[in-house]
């Protein structure tokens, strides 16, 4: 399939990995962001044509696995209600709150609905005018501005019966919260293409420039992944720290403006809490108090609702890429995505599904001996 | 050195048991195969339920006869390439075929809701007319129910089979050697596409078909052959995917495929991946999978390529015995990753 098969050629790979290798002289720990290129990783089995000083670790960049369970609860609270319809991205729905998920809300004849665009459930509202439509709201700057042009939408028909549960996040500041980290090991980033076709990249470069630190805006596709790998290590070796584009035929450095202004108009800037990592300032997205009556938190009576999380799993270190997934006990035994302890064990983006799903041959070979102890 | 300790991460206590039936309990995946093995394998316990085969093989005289049944209740009712009633006919066809069987006659029963149109019935039961008489199988008795408006899709139907084995060997995953070919009997991944596009109004450039179709036909040409044929499964809910995990796990053998060697169409690739869905688990009505002896591979995928429902087989990889009862696959860039079946439905992904 034309853009497709041109960056999944095997021979580009090993030309690619022949290259890495000769410019590698010594270890070098590299984090991609973005949970799609995580999944890309481990499906097309990327890692494996790494040269051994290469450490990938996987980031934050998963809208699944960092939603608070607090939003979580809130979601489910809202979506048990019999006059609401709860229109939600499909595997938000597996998610566990504190003791069940919108799967089984569903079960139990909550009106849970999948949907590919914030639009779509914008039309249901207007379809159902005597029913409150609720979109879960989730992701990086990639889906905001589609979920702020329902807001835009509803704002300027008049549609009353339709509101967001809000939990975006951006990615900057997700980086320097690792990066200033004392436990931080990460010394180079993949940025997130599709986060840079809205957002650009002239926010990394301070960021490059404040901890030293290579940044590279990469795609998603195979080839896509080593090249920006081997832009990233061609800078480590070379002792630069720049912010660079592998993904020029998706980005460019302003991003996409219009989609920017309508951010901006629609959303401000507020602190947000982060599953395994805790709540980051100035780190996601809320509604402006122009826009306060689609805010679904407030509509149900919700904004002050406060959850705790008990502590289980180690999907905080995972997050952060001080953990590969295995490294956690219970990988594979306890949490297993039927039954996930974690939000890295829901969602396909998530590394540790991805890990599950993919590379249960190696941990059996690797790291048996190391479970018996 | 750094203190390993974690801080407070928040994550929720784990969710032990469903206490009420989800949809994933019947996507074909692993809660499906828990509630199968939990719940009615022990209730039913059985010799014959106990071999998990697509029919039950029961000795009659002389003769084997495979037995199976299926319901269908599939929205929209009506899709690209097929209807509720081609599917309910061809999927208990094809379910005997992959016993090996001579599929020869069918019961079906209908569960219709209040309201539903008369019209809308016709069609369908014209189609299980016509997909009968195409699969060369009649539909000897049936069943009608009427559930209160509300309480039904419209209409569900569900098809018992008959059919006379014909394989001379058991043709079952117990049956897997290791060295066998794996053969796949044309391009996947289109009925779960077509289905998807009409459920949520998805326009592509161009209209993708279900595959749903009888496979007998094919299946008996390679058994008149005498093509050492091991182990037949049509591919339906899970895809290839779940197929060949369960074949490779009851089994406890190591199947080996390469992704390079799986067709799918261009159409249905390109939806895939705007969807985030990959096609090794999208549902399919008109494909199967043969495990055959290595020395006849060749000569099977020719009497397959030869047959117009699967113009597009291909040798897709082997059976190997380590690691045992795992599927493993070569990725496109030649690298080596597990092949593992879903927990539930494969949902669409946010970007």
């Amino acid at each position: 399939m034309k853009f497709i098969d041109e960056y999944r050629d095997a021979e580009a790979a090993k030309r690619f990995a022949a290259a890495l290798r000769h410019i590698t002289s010594r270890p070098w720990t590299i984090m991609e962001v973005c949970g799609g290129q995580t999944h890309a990783i481990v499906r097309f089995g990327v890692d494996e044509l790494l040269p051994k000083e290469v450490t990938l670790v996987h980031g934050p960049g998963c809208p699944v696995c960092v939603t608070p369970v607090e939003l979580i609860e809130k979601a489910i609270e809202i979506a048990s209600r019999p006059d609401v319809i709860f229109c939600s991205f499909g595997d938000m729905l597996r998610v566990p709150g504190l003791s069940k998920d919108l799967l089984s809300v569903k079960a139990d004849g909550g009106d849970v609905r999948i949907v590919y665009s914030p639009l779509d459930a914008l039309a249901t509202a207007q379809e159902n005018p005597s029913r409150q439509v609720v979109f879960f709201a989730v992701g990086f700057e990639t889906t905001a501005p589609a979920n702020a042009m329902a807001v835009f939408q509803a704002f300027r028909q008049g549609i009353g019966n339709f509101s967001l549960l809000v939990s975006h996040v951006l990615v900057p500041p997700a980086m320097e919260a690792i990066l200033s980290s004392p436990s931080n090991r990460v010394q180079g980033f993949l940025a997130a293409g599709h986060v840079c076709t809205v957002m650009g990249y002239s926010e990394y470069e301070p960021i490059a420039r404040k901890y030293r630190v290579p940044i590279v805006v990469t795609g998603f596709e195979p080839l896509d992944i080593l090249q920006g790998i081997c832009m990233t290590v061609r800078q480590l070796e070379e002792g630069r720290a720049q912010v660079e584009n592998q993904y020029s035929r998706a980005v460019n450095r302003n991003g996409n403006r219009q989609a920017q202004e309508l951010i901006r108009e629609i959303f401000e800037v507020t602190p947000r809490k982060w599953r395994g990592v805790g709540e980051i300032p100035s780190s996601g997205l809320g509604l402006r108090p122009k826009y306060a009556a689609w805010d679904a938190e407030r509509r149900f009576g919700l904004a002050d609702r406060i959850v705790e999380e008990a502590t289980v799993c180690i999907s905080g270190s995972v997050l952060r890429g001080e953990k590969k997934p295995h490294e956690c006990p219970a990988f594979g035994a306890a949490c297993t995505p039927e039954h996930p302890l974690g939000a890295t064990m829901v969602s396909t983006e998530g590394a540790c599904a991805a890990y599950y799903r993919y590379r249960r041959i190696q941990m059996r070979h690797t790291h048996a001996p190391e479970h018996q102890s | 050195m750094t203190s390993e300790e974690t801080p407070h991460f928040h994550c929720p206590l784990p969710i032990d048991e469903y206490t009420h039936v989800l949809l994933a309990h019947g996507g074909g995946g692993r809660l499906m195969h828990r509630l199968i093995e939990g719940l009615f394998l022990p209730m039913f316990h059985n010799p014959t339920l106990a071999t998990r085969h697509d029919g039950a093989l029961l000795e009659c005289g002389d003769r084997k006869l495979a037995f199976t049944t299926d319901s269908y209740v599939v929205r929209p009712l009506f899709f690209p390439g097929g209807d509720i009633g081609t599917l309910a006919v061809n999927g208990t066809v094809n379910d005997l075929a992959m016993c090996g069987a001579h599929p020869l006659c069918l019961s079906s029963g209908f569960i219709l809701e209040e309201g539903f149109s008369v019209a809308s019935l016709r069609r369908i039961v014209q189609s299980m007319s016509q997909a009968a008489r195409e699969a060369g199988v009649q539909l000897v008795t049936g069943d009608t129910k009427v559930v209160d408006r509300g309480k039904g899709d419209g209409v569900y139907i569900n098809t018992a089979g008959i059919g006379v084995v014909m394989a001379d060997r058991l043709i079952a995953p117990a049956s897997v050697e290791p060295g066998d070919a794996i053969l796949l009997s044309g391009d996947i991944g289109r009925h779960g596409i077509a289905i998807m596009a009409v459920r949520e109004g998805l326009a592509f450039e161009t209209t993708i078909e279900s595959d749903c179709a009888p496979l007998a036909a094919p299946v008996l040409a390679l058994l008149k052959a005498r093509i050492e044929v091991h182990c037949l499964r049509d591919l339906t809910r899970g895809g290839l995917a779940s197929a060949l995990v369960e074949i490779a796990e009851a089994a406890q053998l190591h199947i080996g495929v390469r992704e390079s060697a799986i067709p799918v169409r261009e159409d249905v690739r390109g939806a895939c991946e705007i969807l985030g869905f990959d096609p090794l688990y999208v549902a399919n009505e008109g494909r199967f999978v043969a495990f055959v002896a290595w020395r006849d591979a060749e000569r099977a995928l020719s009497l397959l390529l030869s047959h117009p429902l699967c113009a597009g087989a291909a040798l897709i990889g082997s059976v190997g015995t380590e690691p045992q009862g795992l599927v493993t696959m070569r990725s496109s860039i030649g690298a080596e990753r597990i092949v593992d079946m879903l927990s539930g439905e494969q949902l669409p992904r946010i970007c």
